[in-house]
């Protein structure tokens, strides 16, 4: 036996299981119990169709907005070295750490009824904008999704070969047969995935309908679940939602992960490639209008926080040191939690990779499966679970924490499994056959790999975490706040400079965490 | 086709490459060690990295600004030289039209190269579909059609056993006959050298040599040389 394995480490082994079995039950139970408690005597009314349609109708708009409109941008940048392109690149990563509530804020000050724009527009005696119902969906939706696409799809380009670009120079191919030949093969294999990634997001993104959606005409299903829970607290109903939208988000995940969608937080971003096809002023000036559109477009949301929250500073609801340190409390257990049973499950399905490649596989996509149950979902079965046992108000911070762990589960396994794999294909044998076992063989080997990955989720499941208004709104008692849920009430209020303020503070909360993380993962790493 | 570099400088953020000489028609190897300087030589002459001064003639017209498409010269890649989503034929065909539109001579002017580099019946092919060899066979076809004075290879044999690589080399050298063209060939082998080069220009520490003759060369080497072959 040439390639003998080493047996498994019974520690990887015993610990792996028990996250395997707690993941499961964490995701199963809920699903168990919204079938059990599914009141299909209750049917259906057209207000519940309504809200299936709409979700589906603006995930599917709002996803190929994304999709179309990321291809100019991400192109621009691929093949545009200019002053400022990293700040640009790293300003598209922004949206997807800033917590919802905070870029809905942003969005409204620019386009919102006495926003940015509605007052040019009243200047020149046209009408306000009012962008609540789908147009608020979209352009929301757009702004979280379209830097993500973009980063997505400028991997892509980095990809291509630079001799294959020096080729079609030499060749002498026009610009349009560039575009054939190099980029569109390219674009065919990555937009699929990004299409049904930001389709499953937006079908999930509960704080998005809840601030900007509402009504008979936008309201999603998520919405709907929120309506039949705290409003009519029928149970019955909100199970049988809850079942309907477990469908739809599988039914996407299951097709997204098999498109296999390239990481979002790859290589491949950090500098053009160098082409000879793109010299044409049409083509600068199409390039120039496109970064400076995008740059505008998600910048300036970003000013408009800064430039009201600063001022305001001065008078901070007294109600906001309560509520950011259980915004802490939660983000900081739920990162841990996640990053633990991510780094135990990863360990576990690596070892069984060898010998065990179907069970290995099976229990990576038990990992993966939170990916298809909404945050939302979960939060909804758990509260039928713990309803009859004890009050799900009281519990509200410790099941937000459970869930967003759950939730950045396949985030942390995407990062660390390439990892673990990438050190034992690279140094697996070495380090067998100079015997390093046991904690050596995690202090010398492991661990030097994996703590940038490791760093980057837990920043990153830690920054979601933060921005969370989802679960909680479901079960928080109008006494427990968080940082997002403060400012979601005081924009209900209309006290625009203290959610102002209260913006400034979690932004800067959420990206000194994710930084603190992240810096910490790549301190003194080489490479 | 003579190709002149005066006093010509490549500059890039850790690494330069300077050059003064003329390589004569004919058969030129380019030999030293990795990192030298050799592929960049290429690209600068194929028109893909621009000088920071000096300048570059081919055949007597100074090339120095003008762009890869429309200099005399066809450079072969050490890989990715092909379109993996593209046939082996059309492959071949972007030598005559870069749009593909191809006329019915056109069609035959491509399966006579591709018969020529030994590849009959293989044109409906991807590039996955064939090995490592008969991938720049495909490209040698694309060469021959594009029928440029000078063509340059950047050790597109490296990766190939000793017994193909020979024989990819004697294809060269008939490809280079019939066509009269000048041949540019980076290779770390000198073997290769000596089989097919008259000359060989040596390029070490960011300098590039004027050419030898590769017998002289290689029996006289000097320290940057010897020290790269072991000798």
């Amino acid at each position: 036996m040439a390639n003998r394995p080493q047996p498994i480490n019974p520690i990887t082994r015993v610990s792996g299981s028990a996250a395997l079995l707690f993941v499961a039950l964490l995701v199963i139970g809920p699903l168990i119990a919204l079938w059990l408690r599914a009141d299909t005597s209750s049917t259906l009314v057209s207000a519940d169709w309504a809200a299936v349609r709409f979700t589906l109708f603006q995930a599917t708009l709002s996803a190929s907005i994304s999709v179309i409109l990321a291809i100019p941008v991400a192109r621009a940048l691929a093949r545009r070295t200019f002053r400022g392109r990293s700040v640009l690149v790293t300003l598209l990563g922004a949206p997807f750490l800033l917590p919802v509530i905070v870029a809905i804020f942003g969005l409204l000050a620019i386009w919102g009824r006495s926003g940015f724009v509605s007052q040019i527009f009243q200047s020149v005696g046209a009408e306000r904008l009012n962008i609540y119902g789908l147009t608020g969906v979209l352009l929301a939706h757009v702004f979280f999704n379209l830097p993500l696409v973009t980063r997505l799809i400028l991997q892509g380009w980095g990809r291509i070969p630079v001799e294959h670009f020096r080729l079609s120079a030499q060749l002498g191919l026009a610009p349009k047969d560039v575009f054939l030949q190099l980029e569109v093969p390219m674009l065919r294999g990555i937009l699929p995935g990004a299409f049904l990634l930001v389709f499953l997001l937006c079908v999930t993104s509960f704080a998005v309908a809840l601030t900007l959606g509402g009504g008979p005409k936008a309201t999603t299903v998520e919405l709907a679940i929120y309506q039949a829970l705290r409003f009519e607290f029928d149970l019955g109903k909100a199970a049988i939602l809850g079942l309907l939208q477990f469908l739809i988000c599988g039914f996407i995940a299951f097709w997204s992960l098999r498109a296999t969608t390239p990481v979002a937080f790859g290589g491949g971003l950090s500098t053009a490639t160098q082409r000879w096809d793109v010299s044409s002023k049409f083509m600068l000036l199409q390039d120039a209008i496109v970064l400076i559109a995008i740059t505008g477009f998600l910048g300036a949301p970003l000013i408009a926080v800064i430039g009201r929250g600063l001022p305001a500073l001065s008078n901070l609801p007294t109600a906001i040191w309560p509520a950011m340190l259980n915004s802490l409390t939660v983000a900081l257990l739920s990162a841990v939690l996640s990053v633990l049973l991510a780094l135990t499950l990863a360990g576990f399905i690596d070892s069984l990779k060898v010998r065990h490649n179907k069970m290995s596989s099976v229990i990576e996509g038990i990992g993966l499966l939170t990916l298809a149950v909404s945050p939302f979902v979960l939060g909804t079965g758990l509260f039928i679970i713990i309803h009859p046992i004890a009050d799900p108000f009281a519990l509200a911070l410790p099941v937000t924490a459970l869930v967003n762990a759950a939730i950045s589960l396949p985030l942390a396994l995407r990062a660390l499994l390439p990892a673990l794999q990438h050190n034992r294909l690279t140094y697996g044998r070495l380090t067998d056959s100079l015997d390093i076992q046991g904690w050596a063989r995690f202090r010398l080997t492991t661990w030097p790999i994996i703590r940038k990955p490791l760093g980057f989720s837990t920043g990153l499941a830690a920054a979601l975490s933060m921005g969370d208004l989802g679960v909680i709104t479901l079960f928080a008692p109008p006494d427990v706040e968080t940082l997002p849920l403060i400012m979601y009430r005081l924009m209900g209020a209309y006290r625009m400079d203290e959610a102002a303020s209260v913006a400034l503070m979690l932004v800067a909360l959420t990206l000194t965490l994710f930084w603190l993380f992240d810096r910490g993962g790549r301190l003194g790493h080489q490479t | 086709m003579d190709i002149k570099l005066e006093n010509f400088l490549v500059e890039q953020t850790d690494f330069s490459l300077s050059a003064d000489l003329t390589i004569k028609h004919g058969t030129t190897a380019i030999i030293g060690p990795s990192g030298g300087g050799k592929s960049t030589l290429l690209l600068a002459i194929a028109g893909f990295v621009d000088p920071a001064r000096g300048g570059i003639s081919i055949g007597g017209n100074i090339v120095t600004s003008t762009p890869p498409a429309k200099r005399p010269v066809t450079l072969l890649f050490q890989e990715h030289n092909l379109f993996s989503h593209l046939t082996v034929f059309k492959n071949t065909g972007l030598g005559v039209r870069p749009d593909l539109k191809l006329s019915k001579t056109q069609i035959e002017q491509v399966e006579d190269a591709l018969e020529k580099v030994g590849l009959v019946d293989m044109g409906t092919r991807r590039p996955s579909e064939l090995s490592g060899g008969q991938r720049q066979r495909v490209a040698l076809a694309r060469a021959l059609l594009r029928d440029r004075p000078v063509l340059m290879l950047d050790e597109p044999f490296a990766a190939l056993g000793p017994a193909l690589r020979h024989e990819m080399l004697d294809l060269v050298a008939r490809i280079r006959q019939e066509q009269n063209s000048t041949l540019l060939m980076v290779t770390h082998n000198p073997d290769d050298a000596l089989r097919i080069a008259e000359h060989t220009v040596l390029v070490a520490d960011g300098v590039a040599q004027p050419p030898q003759p590769t017998v002289t060369l290689l029996n006289n080497p000097p320290p940057a040389l010897a020290a790269y072959l072991g000798k």
